[in-house]
């Protein structure tokens, strides 16, 4: 499902460049969950990014679904609509939206948009009493429930989550957790989740490390 | 000073937005300032000339013609009169009004300054205007006036006194005019007095320039507070007092004020000077009234400059400092929700608007120019304060009717950033309802006043002699080649009396919009037409009564601000014994023929007539529309400064659109559309408001300032246009922030997801 080869991604800085993925290859199967782990500032989330089609590798390949990520803007936007589903740290709701059109938000984007499924993934989320609140009116476990919906709604082929409940209290973060690791299963989606917490990691299949650049 | 530092630094990392501040204010400033020096320059004109020219201000006795001899004889009669020479005359190239006084009999308040000696024995003409010689100069007069000995104007004018000033202070009344003469009040009103609706018109203008350039500086400065509360937790948490950090605030916005302050003096200086031309133009051709094309420098206009200036930062700052006083020490930090505080903020601006026009509409009832601009501006503040929650309403019908969820999102997005955009909005608002109200007025002024001058320019041509033996000397050389109508005015007591012989070309030409059955004949038997202007002011109708007569009709009198009464021509001969100088002629004969047998009678056909007139009208309103298309652009700066500054705070927005796969090119895109979107809005919804405006200023504030009741006319063509200008400006005012979207590097967006932020 997901592939990366050889990926280098480095920043220029005041002291030059600063590699932060340095030759990383990966692969990720279908229905697979992988945990990402590593210390602050190791690349985890430059790499998730990458996977996102977020930004461009400096070098390396990545291929997703089989299909290698093509280098224009255009050709990323619609792996990101079509494949890939998004899960922040900091929720990113749309504030303008409730949170009924938030939900529906990127299947209708990816024209996948399955009332009956909406249904069922707002039931299991227990979204049902919110549906026509904003997300400023909404608890950060109740918006990471609404942003995990978002992103299944629209079946994603391989979910990437950057420490889904790093914002949220232990109890919230693993009721999260747990709902979003079902959903997954359900969907037949692959994972790849960047997380701190090693008793997170732990739920799901594998585990990476990055250090300096490198997985271990 | 380490806590003002810390503050100002927000300033340096910020340079765009500070100056868009000093801009905004700095604009806002230059405008009211401008009108400001142009109202006090036209002002002290005014003084200047009450203060000299004091032979207006006395009673005079007219007479078909006055010689030395008659003169000497009602001295000889114990009448207290002094005899004044007064005409038109080209000294160094220049026209000027040359007024001829004998120094000797003047009463002692009136007479010229200096040496009289020197006045009489050297027989110069003392003048502020340019006069050839420089020892004639004086700089105590006002322009466009050349006074000199009697002697003096004799030689250049001719013998003939042109009246009689009546010197001792006792009511005219007293005394009957001597036999052959009329006696002239003056006019009660003076210059100032007549020409205070203009200057009002004016200031309005330069008041609604600078609320629409405060709107950026509000939209600036409550940016820069809500970008640095959590500095301002820090430092209330570091142990500043709230009345520390208020004050090195204050000091801050008193430093901006400051700065900004002069630069819009220097620039409302450069205004002034742009614009006064056309000013004193439009005050010669519409009042008579001569003011200086060269601004002065006075101090009192500066040193106002600065304190509007910083009164106008203070009340933008006003409702942030406030929030700030009392915001608590451990306060979020988190830059505030605009959207959440603004739906309850929206309803109670509704609410203040609603009350606002209902204000408005309750004014109607009130008399007085003073009530007519307090509607307008009722109206103008209601409508702007409505507008952020009609916005909100129609982008609600706009996601309601949407099916696509880009497009639902779109206006969801769009209602989201009303609450930062909404100042700049009601600036639009206001700057467009502004232009399309002046524009309906100024344009149904124009239709108006074209046709009405089209009327009453009937004679093929216009002729005034010097004297009468001219006059004479043209009807006899025209014989039966021209029917020639002889043409009487005089002005008494302040109010224009005209004789108008009975005939079908001035019947034709003088229209009446209210009459007693058969007007005309009522006028042959001694009543009375009046203008509309005094109509309206002393409310009169066709029936009542005035000093010359009962009304039988009253006529429209566009352009012209005086009170005015028509009489017969034989009643006019009959109470003002005027040497007949004009005449309205029907003929075949050209201008020049008459020009070249005749060179001292002033000819004009009429084609010059109304060119001179229709100038008059369009410098008469150049100055409003110049003013029109500022208020615009300070209104387009208004939604620059505010898409600028949001689009830093767009990024966590837009961001996770962008994430699930909107491309930064669709997003830019719909950035611009959303902009053209709300300027289109505004700009449909600016139309009534813009009418409404045109309404009052023709049925309220003309009626008040110059006694004309316009009928209104639309021009659906001018809106368009201005529709169009407004997407333009709302288009460049967009095209920034929308190009730095559109090539935003994927690095800044993903910031957003970064944990730092």
């Amino acid at each position: 499902m997901l592939s990366l080869t050889a990926v280098c991604k480095g920043y220029a800085s005041s002291e030059g460049r600063v590699a932060v993925l340095d030759g990383v290859s990966l692969s990720l199967a279908a229905g697979e969950t992988l945990a990402l782990t590593g210390e602050s500032g190791s690349g985890k989330s430059t790499l998730l990014h990458l996977c996102a089609g977020l930004d461009a590798p400096d070098a390396g390949r990545i291929a997703v679904a089989g299909r290698p990520m093509g280098r224009s803007d255009a050709e990323r936007a619609a792996l990101r609509r079509g494949t890939v589903g998004l899960v922040f740290q900091q929720f990113n709701l749309i504030p303008s939206l409730d949170v009924a059109a938030n939900l529906a938000f990127q299947a209708r984007l990816a024209e996948r948009h399955d009332p009956r499924w909406q249904a069922e993934l707002t039931a299991a989320l227990d979204l049902g009493p919110l549906l026509s609140r904003y997300p400023e009116e909404l608890s950060g476990g109740q918006q990471q429930r609404v942003a995990i919906g978002r992103t299944l709604a629209a079946r994603p082929a391989l979910v990437l989550a950057d420490e889904p409940t790093g914002n949220l209290d232990e109890t919230s973060g693993d009721k999260v957790m747990a709902l979003m690791l079902r959903l997954v299963a359900e969907t037949g989606a692959a994972l790849l989740m960047v997380t701190h917490s090693p008793r997170l990691a732990a739920q799901l299949d594998r585990r990476v490390h990055l250090r300096g650049g490198r997985l271990s | 000073m380490t806590g003002l530092a810390v503050l100002l630094s927000h300033w340096a990392r910020h340079k765009v937005q500070a100056a868009l501040l000093l801009m905004g204010l700095a604009l806002a400033t230059a405008l009211w300032t401008g009108v400001q020096a142009i109202n006090a320059e036209a002002r002290a004109s005014y003084d200047f000339a009450a203060a000299t020219m004091t032979q207006d201000r006395l009673p005079r006795l007219v007479a078909e013609r006055i010689t030395l001899a008659d003169y000497v004889a009602l001295r000889r009669a114990g009448w207290p009169v002094s005899p004044v020479i007064e005409g038109e005359a080209v000294i160094g190239g220049e026209t000027l009004r040359l007024i001829g006084i004998e120094p000797l009999t003047l009463p002692p308040g009136e007479r010229v300054e200096g040496n009289p000696a020197d006045f009489l024995t050297g027989g110069t003409i003392l003048s502020a205007a340019p006069l050839d010689d420089p020892r004639a100069r004086r700089a105590d007069l006002p322009p466009g006036i050349a006074v000199a000995d009697i002697g003096v104007a004799a030689q250049i004018l001719g013998p003939d006194i042109s009246y009689l000033l009546l010197t001792q202070d006792r009511s005219p009344q007293d005394r009957p005019a001597p036999a052959g003469y009329a006696l002239i009040r003056p006019a009660t009103t003076d210059l100032s007095q007549l020409t205070e609706s203009f200057h009002l018109n004016l200031a309005a203008f330069g008041y609604l320039a600078f609320g629409v350039g405060l709107f950026i500086v509000h939209s600036a400065i409550g940016l820069a507070f809500e970008q640095r509360r959590a500095l301002f937790r820090t430092l209330r948490a570091l142990g500043l007092s709230a009345r520390a950090l208020t004050g090195l605030l204050l000091a801050e916005l008193l430093a901006f004020a400051l700065v900004a302050g002069a630069a819009g003096v220097a620039l409302g200086w450069l205004i002034a000077g742009a614009l006064l031309p056309d000013v004193a133009s439009t005050l010669r051709g519409l009042y008579g009234a001569e003011v200086g094309a060269e601004l002065t420098l006075r101090p009192v206009w500066w040193l106002s400059g600065l304190g509007i200036a910083v009164l106008g930062m203070l009340g933008s700052a006003g409702q942030s400092l406030w929030r700030l006083w009392r915001l608590p020490p451990l306060a979020p930090a988190q830059p505030r929700a605009w959207a959440r505080e603004s739906a309850q903020a929206m309803r109670r601006q509704a609410l203040a608007g609603a009350l606002l026009l209902g204000l408005a509409a309750g004014l109607l009832a009130l008399p007085g120019l003073w009530a007519g601009f307090g509607m307008l501006a009722g109206l103008l503040m209601g409508c702007a304060l409505i507008l952020p929650m009609l916005l909100a309403s129609l982008t609600r019908i706009g996601q309601w009717l949407s099916r696509g969820a880009v497009a639902q999102w779109f206006w969801a997005d769009t209602r989201q950033q009303l609450p930062g955009l909404s100042l700049a909005l009601m600036a639009l608002l206001l700057a467009l309802a502004a232009n399309i109200g002046v524009g309906t007025m100024v344009g149904s002024f124009r239709a108006t006043f074209t046709a009405w001058i089209d009327q009453r320019l009937a004679a093929d041509l216009y002729v005034e002699a010097a004297d009468e033996a001219d006059s004479a000397r043209l009807l006899e050389w025209l014989g039966d080649r021209a029917v020639a109508l002889p043409m009487i005015r005089t002005t008494d007591g302040g109010t224009g009396v005209v004789g108008m012989v009975d005939h079908p070309l001035f019947r034709r030409a003088w229209p009446l919009l209210r009459s007693l059955p058969d007007p005309w004949a009522h006028l042959d038997a001694g009543d009375v037409f009046v203008n509309e202007q005094l109509a309206l002011r002393r409310h009169l109708s066709p029936g009542d009564r005035v000093e010359q007569g009962v009304i039988a009709g009253i006529y429209p009198d566009y352009g012209n601000p005086m009170p005015q009464v028509i009489l017969s021509y034989d009643r006019h001969r009959a109470l003002y014994p005027l040497p007949i100088l004009r005449h309205a002629l029907i003929t075949d004969i050209p201008a020049a023929a008459i020009r070249a047998a005749f060179p001292r009678m002033v000819v004009q056909d009429r084609a010059a007539i109304r060119e001179a007139s229709v100038a008059v009208f369009e410098r008469t309103f150049a100055v409003t529309a110049a003013l029109n298309v500022l208020t615009l652009g300070v209104a387009a700066l208004a939604i620059f400064a505010s898409l600028l500054t949001l689009s830093a705070l767009r990024l966590p927005q837009l961001a996770p659109v962008w994430a699930m796969g909107l491309r930064r090119s669709r997003l830019a895109w719909l950035e611009w559309l959303r902009t053209l979107a709300l300027a289109a809005l505004v700009w449909v919804l600016a139309l009534p408001v813009g009418l409404a405006l045109a309404w009052v200023l023709l049925a309220v504030v003309n009626v008040e300032a110059f006694g004309w009741r316009l009928p209104m006319r639309l021009f659906p063509g001018d809106w368009l246009r201005l529709g169009g200008l407004s997407l333009l400006a709302a288009g460049l005012a967009a095209a920034l922030p929308v190009y730095r979207l559109a090539r935003i590097a994927p690095a800044e967006l993903l910031k957003v997801f970064a944990r730092e932020r």
